[in-house]
């Protein structure tokens, strides 16, 4: 048995940059299981915090700690870009990349890209350049490089912002089979119907704060702050 | 990495030198085109690939005394002595010779088909002020010139001298193009393909008398120079072979060379 | 209008019969552009990729020094090639002066600041794209270098087929180091010099199609290549 990375504790997190905070100071905590929807207006902050908890934003201030040095918890995490990152190969060489750098065999990698493009209807793609994919295709693509090392944790930047209701089916169906096998599943969205077809709880951020964060039926339910109860009513928030 | 570099340098550079010498020629000499009858005789008879650096004298008295080249092969008698006489040559050879011929626009302006002599000449072209057209360049033909300017007595200021610094084609292509009087080895102008409206005007002066030399560069300053071929090509350049080849190079039914040699002086 | 039809003609034939000369000289241009090309190549890639990636205290001055030496004139490389490759100066024991290897190293010199710097700008625009995705898969340094070289081979070969085009139609350098030697360092470019000294413009102007018609190619390929990276292949 693996020892387990998560639970995650962040406190007092800032993060700046050129003197502007964009992060912060905010306190989290990543339980083992569960899909975590990060919420808020646009400029709120849910990037930075989910590229703060991957590693990829430096701390000005506070601390994250996973239940292993960082270092170890890094081949163990994935992360989907908002705009997915396509690199200039075939679908299936995409596929096999983050195989092929933990040092698998290349061809035993290249038929676990072949199997994972399968299970996505990418089949027919995949000797295509990844970049000449349609925009749903990519995200799917990106998506399942990041799960195909089957990582403990996935996080995930508003991975279904302008993609069609199709698009968007597949990939939340993705993501409930990916947490029915055990990977944690933290992710922003604009989109308060998928939050609540996906939560397990919720973390609402507003100006780099975190100004709500709980069980998702309950703050579905009974927001606790004004400013939570008017986005989810609709309004604009800021 | 240098030693690498210095093995595998050595290499190509011993590739491409296997079994021959350099020579540094004049152009007016490669323009000829009796290098062309030449090189191929010297293959066929004593099996040397002899590679011509064809550049003004000034250059290949320069190549000569960095020993770039083994021996060049040149026409400026003065410029020869101070090379032999610095130690960078062993001695001078004399192999053959042609002679300087003026060139200048069909019409003539400054009439010099008539001169009496090449000083009459270049003192007729100054006097109209007709454009002419110096090499410019340092090379034999230009030191040529200059001498006969010198000994013409007159002043060549002005507008209408005009130096190119390029070599014999290059110049006469410019004196082509401008209607000019250049002063031009025979060969050359014979070999020149693009005449325009420029014909031979004046010749014969024994002035213009023009002596190519042989001189293998001194294998004490620069002991990589391949002394023992340098004198092998001498040998075949005053041969009777050489003579044979020499006296009987024409173009359009002219000769161009007089083989001369002479022993070493 | 006369000469450069006869050149055109001239050029036709010499190229329809295969004259051995011509033969013989192209090959050897493409021979001492290629070698150049591909050790220009070995040197000025990693340079470009290394520019691109590490960041250290004289990056910028180094990259502006790059694009200045993009301008270094040919002549100006050719006589110091000339000075440092003559056995009177500091390299003269190799006897290089006037060989196609002395070619060759005023070649690579002319055309490695060129390649760095294309390369530096194509690697600079996929490590861009690719910064977060690589940090995000834990990638190593040298896994880093080599995914970018890979995926940006395209613009890579372009870069390179820039230099060849570069190299082919260069004339100053090689004419001063090389020599214009018959049968040991006479390329097209300076065969051509030659045809026209000796006012022969038609065999000059034969040689010259030619040579245009290797560039053509040259860049025909670069375009092709880069109207599929356009397209998104890879």
């Amino acid at each position: 048995m693996v020892s387990p990375i998560l639970p995650l504790q962040m406190r007092g997190a800032v993060v700046r940059r050129r003197g502007k905070a964009l992060l912060g100071p905010a306190d989290l905590d990543l339980s083992e299981k569960g899909l975590t929807i990060v919420m808020g207006p646009n400029g709120a902050g849910k990037t930075t915090l989910l590229r703060a908890l991957h590693g990829l934003e430096r701390l000005s201030e506070g601390q994250i700690s996973w239940q292993l040095p960082f270092a170890e918890t890094l081949l163990r995490q994935a992360f989907v870009f908002q705009t997915p990152v396509m690199m200039r190969r075939s679908v299936r060489d995409n596929l096999a990349y983050p195989l092929i750098l933990r040092g698998s065999d290349k061809k035993q990698a290249r038929q676990t890209a072949t199997e994972w493009a399968a299970r996505v209807g990418l089949s027919h793609a995949i000797d295509l350049p990844a970049p000449q994919l349609s925009g749903g295709e990519k995200q799917k693509l990106a998506l399942m490089r990041a799960l195909i090392r089957s990582p403990d944790i996935i996080f995930l930047d508003e991975p279904c912002a302008n993609l069609d209701g199709r698009a968007i089916r597949e990939i939340e169906a993705i993501l409930i089979e990916a947490q029915a096998n055990g990977t944690r599943i933290v992710m922003a969205t604009h989109d308060i119907g998928q939050a609540k077809r996906l939560a397990s709880d919720v973390v609402f951020l507003m100006r780099g704060q975190v100004i709500e964060s709980g069980e998702a039926s309950a703050f579905f339910a009974g927001p606790q702050t004004p400013q939570a109860a008017a986005l989810l009513k609709g309004d604009i928030v800021e | 990495m240098i030693r690498i570099m210095t093995v595998l340098f050595s290499l190509m550079g011993s590739m491409a030198m296997a079994d021959s010498l350099k020579l540094a020629v004049t152009t007016s000499f490669h323009n000829s085109g009796l290098s062309d009858i030449l090189l191929p005789a010297i293959k066929a008879d004593i099996d040397l690939d002899v590679q011509l650096l064809v550049v003004g004298t000034g250059q290949a008295l320069r190549l000569g005394e960095a020993g770039d080249v083994d021996a060049i092969l040149v026409h400026s008698r003065a410029a020869e002595d101070a090379f032999v006489a610095g130690g960078y040559g062993t001695h001078r050879r004399e192999v053959m010779y042609n002679d300087f011929v003026f060139i200048g626009p069909a019409a003539d302006p400054a009439t010099i088909a008539d001169a009496e002599s090449a000083a009459d000449a270049l003192a007729r072209i100054a006097m109209v002020e007709a454009v002419f057209v110096s090499r410019g360049d340092d090379s034999g033909t230009h030191k040529k010139e200059l001498s006969l300017w010198d000994g013409a007595g007159v002043s060549r200021g002005g507008d209408w001298y005009r130096p190119v610094g390029a070599g014999m084609g290059a110049a006469l292509n410019t004196a082509s193009a401008m209607d000019a009087y250049i002063l031009a080895d025979r060969a050359s102008w014979l070999n020149f393909g693009n005449k325009a409206g420029l014909d031979l005007l004046f010749a014969g002066d024994p002035a213009l008398f023009n002596q190519y030399a042989y001189i293998p560069v001194n294998p004490a300053l620069h002991d990589h120079v391949k002394s023992d071929l340098t004198q092998q090509l001498e040998d075949w350049l005053t041969s009777p072979r050489a003579a044979d080849l020499i006296d009987s190079y024409t173009i359009n039914g002219e000769t161009l060379f007089t083989f001369n040699a002479t022993n070493p002086s | 209008m006369t000469e450069i039809w006869e050149g055109l003609v001239a050029g036709f034939w010499l190229v329809v019969t295969l004259d051995a000369d011509l033969v013989e000289i192209t090959l050897r241009s493409l021979q001492v552009t290629l070698s150049a090309v591909v050790i220009a190549s070995v040197i000025a890639l990693p340079l470009g990729a290394f520019l691109a990636i590490r960041r250290f205290r004289h990056r910028r001055a180094t990259i502006a020094l790059l694009n200045a030496l993009m301008g270094l004139p040919p002549v100006v490389v050719g006589l110091i090639v000339y000075l440092l490759l003559s056995r009177s100066g500091p390299f003269g024991v190799f006897g290089l002066l006037f060989t196609p290897t002395a070619m060759i190293i005023a070649q690579v010199i002319i055309i490695t600041p060129l390649i760095a710097s294309i390369a530096h700008q194509a690697i600079r625009d996929i490590w861009a794209e690719y910064h977060d995705l690589l940090i995000s898969l834990s990638t190593t340094k040298r896994q880093r270098i080599a995914t970018l070289l890979w995926d940006g081979r395209r613009a890579l070969i372009t870069a390179s087929l820039a230099g060849f085009g570069r190299g082919i139609g260069e004339v100053g350098a090689i004419m001063i180091v090389g020599g214009n030697i018959d049968n040991a360092t006479r390329v097209l470019t300076t065969a051509i010099a030659l045809e026209t000294g000796k006012g022969d413009f038609a065999l000059a102007l034969g040689l010259g199609f030619i040579l245009i018609g290797l560039a053509i190619a040259v860049n025909f390929a670069i375009h092709a290549i880069g109207q599929t990276e356009s397209e998104g292949k890879w």
